[in-house]
């Protein structure tokens, strides 16, 4: 018991941020890990990331002109995903390039945003906020928020993954098959912008593409097939999860400030310390596409 | 505008132009966009570590981006692209919230590190920057022909024996170079959008590499000084006008390569013709 005691500190069961932590990050981590496994088989990471930012910026845009910061998110989340779409040719270069810009001229916004917002309020700490984020200080009222997109973007991506899939791996055979390619890909980075902003305002977005990418990809090389990936990644990023705010909490004595390690370090620590002990296992298959897959798929 | 206050000023931001424009031209060639925007911002992480242990933040950048184009070039050997950068610049944030957690009233200078002080620049920041910047555009120069043929024509350069792999890291380190000195003063976010507007607007513009390396150049140090002249006037961000500025140039880019190809025969090669 006295050991258990040194493991778990007294009171975590008992806490209330911990209790809402917990389960804002069980939903978050599920729906980011579902997402990750065909955004990492997309190759869209560099886009999971940059609609996380970007939708910091929507917030603090909403901020500045009074509406409720939720809108803010979405509509600059779900803005920019069609911008990139949009200007984004298929081609995994042009698509990153696409992605660069998009979010290159968000952050220009949001620099001009946390200005305008600094000329009101003395909130210099806000840019710090927005990308680290913190989950032990969710406010109650915007978990349900929360979790109807979260499930929102799991059940459309869980509803076009066979399509998503054929065209992700074989843009060609899934065109000659009449999928229409464009129309999947676009609703697909639209899932993914509600799923990541929404975890992004609230964890923070460096955590949020932590839990997009990390379990996926560690996932990608243990797992069999896209429906034992995904279930292997959500158990990954759960339990990465779970072990990073036990963790922080019992931090909160130790060195060498005393307030506290932050949730984001230990969990962002574990899952690439999974990925990284996933190189000991030979990959059960290339689950990966090598990276010009996309190349001789198309000279097939 | 054009007083001594500034010249400093002046002379920074038209260096880190030229860095941001030769190097994004090859950033956007070899679709290496995530690591331009994940070496600068993750580098951060660098200097809150550096300030915690009363170092010059300089070193701290330097170091983690460094690392971090090691990281990203180590795990690429055996991972996706796209994740093994992913990885690693979570990573060297997630070290970077535990150093900012360790120190205290770190918030404003990660504010400056992440948007720039640009009209701030002292003296002695200039020499450094001219001297770095001067290293990193030779050492492009001097690969310019391995670099854009394993960028353009990766098997071509394959077959004469450039080493893929080899160029990748070379290209990471000198990008490293050029933002770790960069950072402090334009910041982590301008030099990212610096780095991939007036590059991606370059390359639709034209299919010859010199030129549109050139036209990379030009076109940075047209926003960058129009972004100056603009941000004085106004009060507002620099880095507002340079991400937005950017970003007109590519969309008017794109607008003229559609306009252009659709006028001329069908057959006439499309900007992205590098990749195929």
């Amino acid at each position: 018991m006295n050991i258990l005691r040194h493991v778990i500190e007294p009171g975590f069961f008992g806490s209330g941020p911990v209790h809402i932590a917990l389960a804002v990050g069980t939903v978050v981590a599920v729906t980011s890990a579902v997402t990750g496994v065909f955004t990492v088989t997309r190759g869209q990471s560099f886009a999971g990331h940059s609609l996380a930012d970007i939708a910091t910026t929507g917030g603090s845009g909403a901020f500045l002109v009074g509406l409720n910061q939720f809108w803010g998110y979405l509509a600059f989340g779900a803005g920019a995903a069609a911008f990139m779409e949009m200007i984004g040719i298929q081609r995994r270069r042009d698509r990153d390039v696409a992605t660069g810009v998009v979010l290159g001229a968000a952050l220009g916004l949001a620099a001009l945003f946390l200005y305008l917002g600094s000329q009101y309020s003395t909130a210099t700490g806000a840019s710090f906020t927005i990308l680290f984020g913190s989950i032990f200080v969710i406010t109650p009222s915007t978990v349900p928020a929360l979790l109807v997109s979260a499930l929102l973007a799991l059940a459309t991506v869980i509803a076009l993954a066979r399509v998503l899939l054929l065209s992700s791996l074989s843009p060609d055979l899934a065109a000659a098959r009449g999928v229409p390619v464009r129309a999947v890909g676009a609703a697909f980075l639209m899932a993914l912008a509600v799923s990541v902003a929404l975890s992004a305002v609230i964890i923070g977005a460096v955590l949020s593409t932590a839990l997009l990418i990390g379990p996926a990809a560690t996932a990608l090389r243990v797992a069999r097939g896209p429906v034992r990936a995904a279930a292997v990644a959500a158990g990954i990023g759960v339990a990465a999860t779970w072990l990073g705010i036990l963790l922080a909490y019992d931090s909160y004595y130790w060195p060498p400030a005393g307030r506290g390690w932050p949730v984001s370090f230990f969990v962002v620590t574990l899952i690439v310390g999974g990925y990284l002990v996933s190189y000991l296992r030979r990959p059960a298959v290339p689950a990966e596409p090598a990276p010009d897959a996309e190349h001789a798929c198309s000279a097939l | 505008m054009f007083g001594p206050l500034m010249i400093n000023t002046w002379i920074a931001a038209t260096a880190v132009a030229v860095i941001a424009g030769v190097t994004g031209f090859f950033a956007v060639l070899r679709g290496s966009t995530f690591a331009a925007h994940a070496i600068p911002n993750g580098a951060f992480a660098g200097a809150a570590g550096a300030s915690l242990l009363g170092l010059n933040p300089f070193a701290g950048l330097a170091v983690f981006s460094l690392a971090g184009a090691l990281g990203i070039a180590g795990l690429s050997r055996r991972a996706r692209n796209d994740v093994a950068t992913a990885l690693t610049f979570v990573l060297m944030l997630g070290v970077g919230a535990l150093f900012v957690s360790w120190s205290t009233g770190y918030a404003q200078e990660a504010y400056s590190l992440l948007f720039g002080e640009v009209f701030g620049v002292s003296a002695d920041q200039v020499l450094p920057i001219l001297v770095l910047g001067a290293i990193s555009v030779a050492a492009i120069v001097v690969m310019f022909r391995p670099l854009m043929f394993s960028s353009a024509l990766p098997e071509v350069a394959a077959a004469r024996g450039v080493q893929a792999r080899r160029m990748e890291l070379a290209f990471l380190l000198v990008m490293a170079l050029a933002t770790s000195m960069t950072v402090p003063v334009v910041g982590a976010l301008l030099m990212f959008s610096l780095m991939i507007g007036p590059a991606a607007a370059a390359r639709s513009l034209t299919a010859r590499p010199a030129l549109a390396m050139t036209l990379s150049v030009v076109i940075a140090l047209v926003t960058v000084w129009a972004g100056i002249a603009i941000s004085y006037q106004s009060d507002w961000p620099l880095g507002f006008f340079v991400g937005v500025i950017g970003a007109v140039f590519f969309l008017a880019g794109r607008g003229y390569a559609a306009l252009s190809s659709s006028q001329k025969t069908p057959s006439r090669l499309s900007p992205g013709r590098y990749d195929t």
